[in-house]
């Protein structure tokens, strides 16, 4: 076939000599590249015991804020699950009571929110979407499990701990 | 001792021989030469010819019998697919064994209990006194018979080339 | 032959058949390892202190899992090949000396088992006999890529046979002798025969990888080629004989690498720590250096290992039979002529 570019690059290839033929000075230059891996740092990070750092912008598991005196920021607005992708989040509304008013911050309030962790695909939608910045995706990774309900979290793994310096 | 241990492992020697004859599997007669050739070695060891012991082993144990089983595991050993035998050739097959019974009988009638053999040298299996009598007294027909071997692998190279046509 | 004699020698029996079991396992292990550092890893460090006990769980691994015998297999043969690869790897060690005399007492003891006049045939006996359980493994089981396995590791096992008994006949021009602890006592201190042999123990080192199916001669095991090769179908315990068989046969193999070619348990001022160390201890320390030696060998198998990648198969019959077979055949000639020659002059 005539070549349609003037690029073709004709490969010359020798013969080989008589000590490329004998391989062993091959050999020895490739064992002496293995062992010279013995005395090089390691790669390996012992997962559970270490953990690489993750990037500023890494979107691990969810965690529901509170606000600066200890109260629930989520309003269950719904405006997350509507902005989920993947309709992972599902919400149930309650009314704050008198005596509730420690705990949440404004009138109405999640009394029950779950999350699937196995159908979110952690795209951040849901922390974008929240008017009431209550929802960000900060948290480590996902532990694994045995059981697909224990993938469902709900506020007891979700909210976050209160803080404790107005003690 | 030496005679008891002798009656023991000749009576395996007969009994893998017979297997090898009688059993149907191919591979299954070729194992049980192997372990007729173990049974060899041992016999070589009694009689104190450990050279002759060592090389059985190697040479029909570890080469030969390796060569055997390696061209009967590629037929096709499963189906039974062995062509029919002509009449004639049956009817030769029946005189050729009872010309082999025949002469064994014969053979057998003619035969005498034998003096058991004592040799002279006790140790003339070990492989000081062997290399000695093979380079000694018995050089030319070590080195023809070498020669022979060595026609013979010229042979079978020979047969493998192709014929330039 | 006396009662204590008999007990000596189960004794010494029992402990060289314990330490190569323990030494098989600990190379799993140590493969593991060595591979690890080899590719800037950690390796297995889960199991106890830096995996000391991942051997122990692979063990029972391999204990627990199901066992699986095909449907089609030849069910007596399929169960002896990996007993006959176990067997034919652990009795090679018999004839080895693993050190010199030990006086216990007023009883001097040989470290060897039993110290037969032909000693390097009946390892060479041992080994071409290795192939059997691979080869009566393969076809018993019935399937195609267990069986080119198998013949795969016949024919290569034969060919690299020739260029082994070759290198061993040229040492063997040198030494004049057969017996292993002959050979070994001759070369006392810094005598030995790789000085006079390196040719020889370069033949005899490509033909030990050929022989132990180790890389960059594992064809019959070839993964990209033949799934798991013989041991293909092949679970539980009996897989478990023929990967622990390949280990057995590595550190047998590594010892006598060590006896014929690297004075055994022979150091350079062996004299001097026999005299200050006693009757037990002197022999007793040339057995560590026997066994050093041995780890090094071990070590070296690894290394290449995860260096060299796997010959094609063609590349392998031509390397044995038209470069080590000739190689050799001229080392055994121009030893011969050394030999003559000195012995003239």
């Amino acid at each position: 076939m005539e070549p349609l570019t003037s690029k073709k690059k004709v490969l010359e290839q020798k013969p080989l000599t008589l000590a490329e033929r004998m391989y062993l000075p091959a050999i020895v230059k490739g064992l002496s590249v293995t062992i010279s891996h013995i005395f090089k740092k390691e790669a390996t990070i012992r997962y559970p015991e270490q953990e690489r750092e993750f990037s500023t912008n890494f979107r691990g598991m969810h965690s529901l804020k509170r606000d600066e005196q200890g109260r629930e920021r989520c309003t269950a607005c719904g405006l997350c699950a509507l902005s989920c992708p993947a309709e992972a989040i599902t919400m149930i509304a309650a009314e704050r009571k008198q005596e509730e008013k420690e705990l949440y911050r404004e009138e109405k309030y999640a009394a029950v929110y779950e999350i699937n962790m196995l159908r979110c695909i952690f795209c951040g939608l849901c922390e974008e979407a929240c008017p009431k910045e209550a929802i960000y995706l900060d948290g480590p990774i996902v532990p694994a499990d045995y059981l697909r309900k224990d993938f469902i979290y709900g506020k007891d793994k979700l909210v976050e701990q209160p803080l404790n310096n107005n003690k | 001792m030496g005679t008891s241990v002798f009656y023991f492992v000749a009576t395996f020697s007969v009994i893998f021989s017979l297997m090898v004859i009688f059993s149907k599997n191919p591979v299954h007669s070729v194992l049980y030469l192997i372990l007729t050739f173990f049974t060899f070695t041992v016999h070589y060891i009694l009689l104190n010819a450990q050279f002759l012991a060592v090389v059985n082993f190697i040479v029909y144990m570890g080469a030969i019998m390796v060569l055997f089983l390696f061209v009967l595991m590629l037929l096709n050993l499963n189906k039974d697919n062995e062509p029919l035998k002509s009449n004639m050739v049956k009817i030769v097959g029946v005189i050729a064994g009872c010309c082999l019974v025949v002469t064994l009988v014969g053979s057998l009638k003619a035969t005498a209990i034998s003096d058991p053999v004592v040799l002279k040298n006790p140790n003339l299996g070990l492989l000081k006194n062997l290399g000695k009598e093979l380079f000694g007294p018995f050089m030319l027909p070590f080195e023809l018979s070498s020669i022979l071997l060595l026609t013979a692998m010229v042979g079978a190279v020979l047969l493998t080339k192709k014929e330039k046509a | 032959m006396d009662i204590a004699f008999v007990i000596e020698k189960f004794i010494l029996v029992t402990i060289i058949f314990a330490i190569s079991l323990l030494i098989a396992m600990y190379s799993t292990y140590a493969e593991r390892k060595v591979a690890a550092f080899l590719q800037d890893r950690l390796g297995p460090d889960r199991a106890g202190p830096f995996g000391m006990f991942q051997p122990l769980a692979d063990g029972l691994k391999m204990f627990m899992k199901e066992e699986i015998i095909p449907t089609n297999a030849n069910k007596w043969l399929f169960m002896v090949g990996p007993g006959l690869a176990m067997l034919t790897a652990c009795i090679g060690t018999a004839v080895i000396p693993w050190g010199s005399d030990v006086q216990i007492g007023d009883r001097i003891v040989p470290l060897q088992v039993t110290d037969i006049n032909v000693g390097i045939l009946y390892i060479f006996g041992v080994v071409s006999l290795g192939v059997y359980g691979v080869m009566i493994g393969g076809w018993a089981s019935n399937n195609k890529y267990s069986l080119l396995s198998a013949i795969r590791a016949a024919s290569q096992n034969i060919s690299y046979e020739i260029a082994m008994g070759l290198s061993i006949i040229a040492l063997l021009l040198v030494t004049n002798t057969m017996s292993l602890k002959e050979i070994v006592e001759q070369q006392h201190g810094w005598q030995w025969n790789i000085i006079y042999q390196p040719l020889g123990f370069l033949i005899f080192i490509i033909c030990a990888f050929a022989e132990t199916n180790r890389a960059p001669f594992d064809l019959p095991e070839c993964e990209t080629e033949l799934i798991g090769g013989y041991h293909t179908e092949y679970s539980s315990m009996k897989l478990g004989f023929y990967l622990f068989a390949e280990y057995i046969n590595m550190f047998v193999s590594a010892a006598v690498m060590a006896t014929l070619y690297f004075g055994g348990y022979n150091y350079p001022g062996m004299d001097w720590v026999l005299l200050n160390a006693g009757p037990l201890f002197g022999p007793l320390i040339g057995t560590v250096v026997f066994f050093v030696k041995i780890f090094a060998f071990i070590f070296f198998f690894m290394w290449v290992r995860w260096t060299i990648p796997r010959f094609r198969y063609d590349q392998l019959m031509h390397l044995g039979w038209k470069v080590l077979i000739p190689l050799a055949i001229a080392n055994v000639i121009i030893t011969g002529v050394v030999i003559a020659i000195i012995e003239k002059f």
